[in-house]
């Protein structure tokens, strides 16, 4: 009996979280016009989300472009298809690679450090402060991190799919004896610019949306206690990461469903 | 009525007023049946033991919290009525001064004073300096004005707290445990701060409070709170001499009275004797 | 709000290098790893073929004269009445001077590579226009046939 009590607790529990989620993002959305009155707030954001990120972002494109390349080779040089190689790596990183592992590099490096940031900005009474100063903290302290957040994990994928096409193509033609010619044609003939990059970036806006979200939820639900930051941390990356994976699947049936 | 000797002439001039409030957490009572008068111009301290539920009347008569029975006044308006614009304009005649000093960790000094009036009065930047050096200069900061939040003692946090506090020129602050942690010299010139800013800027002052002698030496009127009431209230010689014995047991600190110094146990000699049949 | 704080100029700096190296990525995907002559081929002009058969050509599948890609597949259905497949060839707008007896064949690039449409051009007068139907198809060449045929060829050589 007890451990159907935790599980309907647990539910409960899980349900009423997902509410305040849903009304965090209504008085969320009811303020986002405070980003443009206040862009220099959001550029301020932009360098620490996104900058931040940057180097990681970047140097994991560089090695999974090269590991796609290398993997790619060794399956279809054995079919005497090794000319799409170029293609196999483009594909792979601006539908699928690109836009999920830019999310969820994201989630870990400024996402836990956002949520963080909220949390103790909370725990230190820095949000109550501002409300007594007739200064919403959701327009202040939350528009802006979010709407940095939903701006630079698009303009991370990119970054990310340039330098993983680079480092492919590094490793097939330098390494691997692949022509370069072939590797650019044949990317040029597959790789349709709204079909493939296209929907890339609009399933990175979606990610970028969604673990914005989540990072300054978690931030603002925070118990203010030492504790419950680094808990409200952790969830930030599990919960950022899962749904990026989880709404990678739906988007790519979404999207690509339909062809046959 | 209570009256302030500063303003012994008009004693009907209540800028806040608290009517009979109740306030919990779902079923946990918080307080209950408070009335309270809070004159112009004087430094209204609340005491009480820690947890009694001081904060939660600062929360109240800010309007970030809203009292589950009775009203809160300010001004004659009440609080909890109020409309989200209504209240920030509110909010905007009372500053808060937070026992962390909440000041913001990402901004300096200067622009920690600065946030208030950037945010709501427009000034030209000029402007905005020179109210800032003011404020800065009346809790003898100005000098500090490049420093990071991080980079403050304690006492020096809560100072910029204060200018911050004043910046919009406010007729209400509120205290929140403005002594807590302290080394004697800040604690000095927290009590002179206070006094004096009440005083040279008109303003009206609620502090709350644990601690006796530093509450008393600023106080015009003092309220008393215990078990989520009021449990006595006057001006600080009168609660000093209080032949009320909860009252007297706070005001003189001792560790046994109406506040029992054992938590509520069963008895002790049964429960050591039973403590083996009881394991087993 | 204002940036008095130091190091304003700084983080626009940065943000502003973040910016436009998103710019700058999204130009060299679309024009060196994508090709935008695809996109343009989007608002080309639409003709028909039916095949009987149309082996492994799928949607977006290039359609090439003499190699050189002039459009792409855009839909394939099954006509109702001869069980043909029906394919929606769009061809870029100024490849606008195929002949209307041109044909059209299913080719396979390399021994197991993607198929596409190829086509050949006639000698007519008159130029293939928006809806127009190519009438001479050749379908696609369905590999487990040829083998069969093949070996069928064969045996009966040996038997023989």
């Amino acid at each position: 009996m007890n451990a159907l009590a935790a599980i309907g607790r647990f539910t409960l529990g899980g349900v009423y979280h997902l509410g305040r989620c849903g009304v965090f993002l209504c008085t969320m959305l009811a303020v986002i016009s405070h980003a443009w009155r206040r862009f220099a707030l959001v550029v301020r954001q932009l360098y620490f989300a996104g900058v931040m990120t940057l180097l990681i972002t970047l140097v994991a494109g560089l090695f999974v472009g090269m590991v796609l390349s290398l993997q790619g080779y060794y399956t279809l040089v054995n079919y005497g298809g090794e000319s799409a190689l170029g293609l196999l790596v483009a594909l792979s990183l601006t539908r699928e690679l690109g836009p999920v592992l830019a999310a969820v590099l994201f989630t870990g490096r400024a996402g836990s450090a956002i949520t963080a940031e909220i949390g103790l900005m909370k725990a230190t009474d820095q949000l109550a402060a501002m409300e007594m100063m007739a200064t919403d903290p959701v327009a202040r302290v939350v528009v802006p991190r979010f709407v940095a957040g939903v701006l630079a994990v698009p303009i991370l994928t990119l970054l990310f799919n340039v330098v993983g096409v680079l480092g492919g193509y590094y490793v097939g033609t330098v390494q691997l004896g692949v022509d370069s010619g072939v590797y650019w044609a044949s990317m040029q003939n597959g790789v349709d610019v709204f079909e493939d990059i296209g929907n890339g970036i609009i399933k990175s806006f979606v990610f970028g949306f969604v673990v914005s979200w989540i990072m300054v939820f978690e931030g603002c639900d925070t118990e203010p206690t030492a504790e419950g930051i680094s808990r409200a941390t952790t969830r930030t990356v599990v919960v950022g990461s899962l749904s990026v994976l989880g709404l990678d699947y739906i988007l790519t049936a979404l999207m690509y469903g339909g062809i046959s | 009525m209570p009256h302030s000797p500063h303003n012994p002439a008009r004693p009907a001039d209540t800028l806040v007023s608290v009517d009979n409030v109740s306030f919990g957490y779902g079923p946990r009572t918080i307080l209950s049946g408070l009335d309270m008068q809070i004159t112009r111009g004087s430094v209204v301290v609340v005491m009480g033991p820690s947890g009694c539920g001081k904060s939660t009347l600062l929360g109240l008569i800010g309007g970030r919290l809203a009292a589950s029975e009775g009203r809160v006044f300010f001004d004659g308006g009440d609080v909890a009525a109020l409309r989200r614009r209504e209240l920030f304009a509110l909010r905007k005649r009372m500053g808060m001064l937070f026992q962390s000093s909440a000041l913001l960790t990402d901004l300096s000094v200067f622009d920690n004073v600065a946030f208030p009036l950037r945010e709501h009065c427009g000034l030209p930047e000029s402007l905005v300096r020179n109210l800032v050096l003011m404020k800065l200069h009346m809790v003898g900061l100005r000098g500090a004005r490049d420093l990071r939040p991080a980079e403050l003692s304690g006492g020096m946090a809560r100072r910029v707290a204060l200018a911050r506090a004043i910046a919009l020129d406010p007729e209400l602050i509120l205290y929140d445990e403005p002594f807590a942690g302290l080394d004697p010299v800040s604690l000095g010139v927290t009590l002179k701060l206070i006094r004096e800013l009440n005083d040279a800027l008109r303003l009206t002052s609620v502090v709350v409070t644990h601690d006796v002698d530093e509450g008393c030496r600023i106080a015009d009127y003092m309220y008393l709170l215990g078990r989520g009431t009021i449990i006595g209230h006057g001006a600080p010689q009168e609660m000093l001499h209080s032949g009320d014995p909860e009252v007297a047991q706070f005001m003189q600190g001792m560790p046994d009275g109406p506040v029992p110094f054992h938590y509520p146990a069963p008895d002790y000699r049964a429960e050591l004797l039973d403590a083996g049949g009881a394991r087993s | 709000m204002s940036n008095t704080a130091t190091g304003g100029r700084k983080i626009e700096l940065w943000v502003g290098v973040l910016v436009l190296g998103g710019l700058l990525s999204l130009g060299f995907l679309a024009f060196e790893v994508g090709n935008f002559d695809n996109a343009r081929v989007r608002d080309g002009y639409r003709v028909y073929a039916d095949f009987q058969n149309i082996g492994g050509l799928t949607l977006r599948a290039p359609v090439a004269v003499a190699g050189v890609r002039i459009g792409q597949v855009t839909g394939i259905t099954l006509s109702r009445d001869s069980f043909n497949a029906r394919v929606e060839l769009t061809i870029a707008r100024h490849y606008d001077n195929l002949p209307v007896d041109s044909s059209a064949s299913i080719f396979t690039k390399g021994l197991l590579g993607a198929q596409y449409v190829g086509l050949e051009p006639g000698s007519d007068e008159e130029f293939l226009g928006d809806g127009d139907e190519i009438e001479f198809t050749n379908s696609s060449v369905v590999l487990e046939q040829l083998i069969g045929e093949l070996l069928f060829s064969k045996a009966e050589e040996a038997a023989e």
